[in-house]
């Protein structure tokens, strides 16, 4: 559990990055987990093909809310084929956290969210 | 030894640590464990018994055929049916459920008829009852529930009427607590014309359950929330209308006679148990009814209230803790709450930390959260073996929990 909650997810579900809205997103997705009710909405804004401006917004568990967060800062200056290479490896690495089975889609949800956005992709990310 | 450490030597799995802590299992709302009594019944029948039962005239078929229908007789008694042909196995309270809205259902209903739930049932006594209206033409209508958490009663006069055909609640809600006063409800739906379908998957295991002194046309309950196996479950049924209802599914042991232009049924129960069915784990439950039988039932549903209303008053030490359903006395041995903003898989998880399981989600019962505005609730769950050093820890990794996230 200690390693569950490390602080730096405790740091961005407190204080999250990006989080609100954009008033004019290229890129505008809602999604859910519905197996436990998180939501994130996912809003990105781009110049050319380079994400120039992200924003998140949600709620839900600390993993969910902290992946979106982290996600967010990530991906700000990324070209869209490099988002659409991002995978589950990426979060899990980008998290640093042991995740079990049922959490994964918690810490997926946003980059779920976000491909989806995109691409119209709604699988979980593998 | 006192009987709850005696209980507590019975279950193997309560000596296992779960992140190096000794396990504090508080989830037997979702499902129980099971004493070595019943591990031992269904490990016996494995290593002397096993054969397909009804079928051969070998003496392990024999054997197996008669410790499959003692085990069918056993938990007749149990639950004091007229008589086993009235206990159906299934696989879990789900299915028994879905046999008698099917069965019974596209028999008895048709379009102007209505069907009444409540808001507080799981989602094995909404859906199936959903599906078979779309399929009948009848209207579904619920119960709803107070801010107390419990069935609006004035609500439910006006809402049983002569065109309701069925009355489907649940005897004990496994998110809110809640102990419906199950004998009342039956005459109601009867003072209608209405058959009553109980739902007893959480009452069966914590309470005494007199089928006949309770009237009820049917009863679903599942073996593995009461120290049974998964994978078995029960219906009990009025005679005269288990003998009107059609199959449920088809198969072989149902059927009297087939020929290629049809078949005729078995008689009771073996018209509803299509195909070889679950044999240990009938045996498994009919260990659990008799470790059950030899507690008895006011011994559990005692130690359920005691400790229920223990965790009631440590809970609510915890500033922000809002607890859903009704005071403890007259509740079941579950409490869900919710703590300020935190998020129930938040809690679970640093709640596992500390060895202690408990469940976080919507518990399959989604419309009680919609009723009270929340996505999830997190449940602690008390059974026989559960002890207050149990609550204990439960309220400090709540503390911890409360640390961690609020901010
Ligand atoms: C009130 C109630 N009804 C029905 C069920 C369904 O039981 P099963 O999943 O064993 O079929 C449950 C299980 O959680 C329950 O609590």
């Amino acid at each position: 559990m200690d390693d569950l909650y490390r602080e730096n997810i405790l740091d961005h579900y407190r204080y999250p990055r990006h989080k609100g809205h954009l008033d004019a997103p290229d890129i505008h997705y809602h999604d859910v987990n519905p197996f436990c009710g998180d939501e994130i909405t996912m809003e990105v804004q781009l110049e050319g093909d380079r994400i120039s401006a992200v924003a998140f917004d949600g709620k839900g568990c600390a993993i969910s809310q902290a992946s979106a967060s982290m996600l967010s800062e990530a991906i700000l200056g990324m070209t869209l084929d490099e988002v659409k290479a991002l995978d589950k490896e990426f979060i899990l690495e980008m998290l640093g956290i042991p995740i079990g089975p049922v959490r994964l889609k918690c810490a997926l949800l946003a980059l779920k969210t976000l491909k989806a956005g995109a691409w119209g992709v709604e699988e979980w990310p593998e | 030894m006192s009987t709850l450490d005696r209980i507590r030597s019975d279950f193997p799995i309560l000596q296992r640590q779960v992140h190096g802590e000794p396990l504090a299992y508080l989830d037997s709302t979702a499902s129980s464990q099971k004493p070595r009594q019943v591990l031992e019944a269904m490990d016996a029948y494995y290593r002397h018994t096993h054969a397909n039962v009804h079928r051969g005239v070998h003496t392990l078929s024999e054997e197996a055929t008669a410790a499959y229908e003692q085990a069918r007789l056993r938990i007749a008694r149990f639950i004091n049916a007229a008589s086993p042909k009235q206990v159906i196995y299934t696989r879990n309270a789900t299915e028994s459920l879905n046999l008698v809205a099917y069965s019974w259902g596209r028999a008895n209903l048709k379009p102007g008829d209505e069907v009444l739930i409540t808001e507080m049932e799981h989602h094995s006594n909404i859906v199936p009852w959903q599906l078979i209206c779309q399929i009948t033409g009848a209207t579904l209508r619920f119960v709803p529930i107070t801010a107390q958490g419990e069935l609006d009663f004035p609500a439910l006069d006006q809402l049983l009427n002569e065109r309701t055909r069925v009355f489907a609640f649940t005897a004990m809600s496994n998110v809110l607590g809640a102990i419906n006063p199950t004998a009342e409800l039956v005459a109601k739906a009867h003072a209608v014309g209405a058959i009553a379908v109980v739902d007893g998957a959480q009452s069966v295991p914590h309470l005494h359950s007199d089928v006949q002194a309770l009237d009820v046309d049917f009863l679903a309950f599942s073996g593995h929330k009461m120290l049974g196996p998964t994978g078995i479950g029960i219906l009990y049924g009025k005679r005269a209308l288990l003998e009107a209802m059609p199959p449920f599914l088809g198969g072989g042991d149902m059927i009297r006679e087939v020929k290629m232009t049809g078949s005729r049924w078995n008689e009771l129960p073996y018209k509803f148990e299509a195909g070889t069915p679950a044999i240990a784990e009938a045996i498994g439950l009919a260990a659990a009814v008799e470790y059950l039988d030899q507690l008895g039932m006011d011994w559990v549903a005692q130690h359920e209230r005691e400790i229920t209303a223990y965790a009631w008053n440590r809970l609510h030490e915890i500033e922000g803790l809002r607890v859903l359903g009704p005071g403890p006395e007259r509740r079941g041995g579950l409490l869900s709450f919710v703590l300020g903003d935190l998020h129930p898989h938040d809690i679970a998880a640093v709640l596992d930390g500390a060895g202690v399981a408990v469940r976080a989600g919507h518990h399959c019962a989604q419309p009680i959260h919609d009723h009270f505005g929340i996505p999830a609730t997190t449940r602690a769950s008390f059974y026989i073996y559960n002890t207050h050093a149990e609550v204990d820890r439960l309220i400090a990794a709540l503390h911890k929990a409360k640390a961690l996230f609020e901010f």
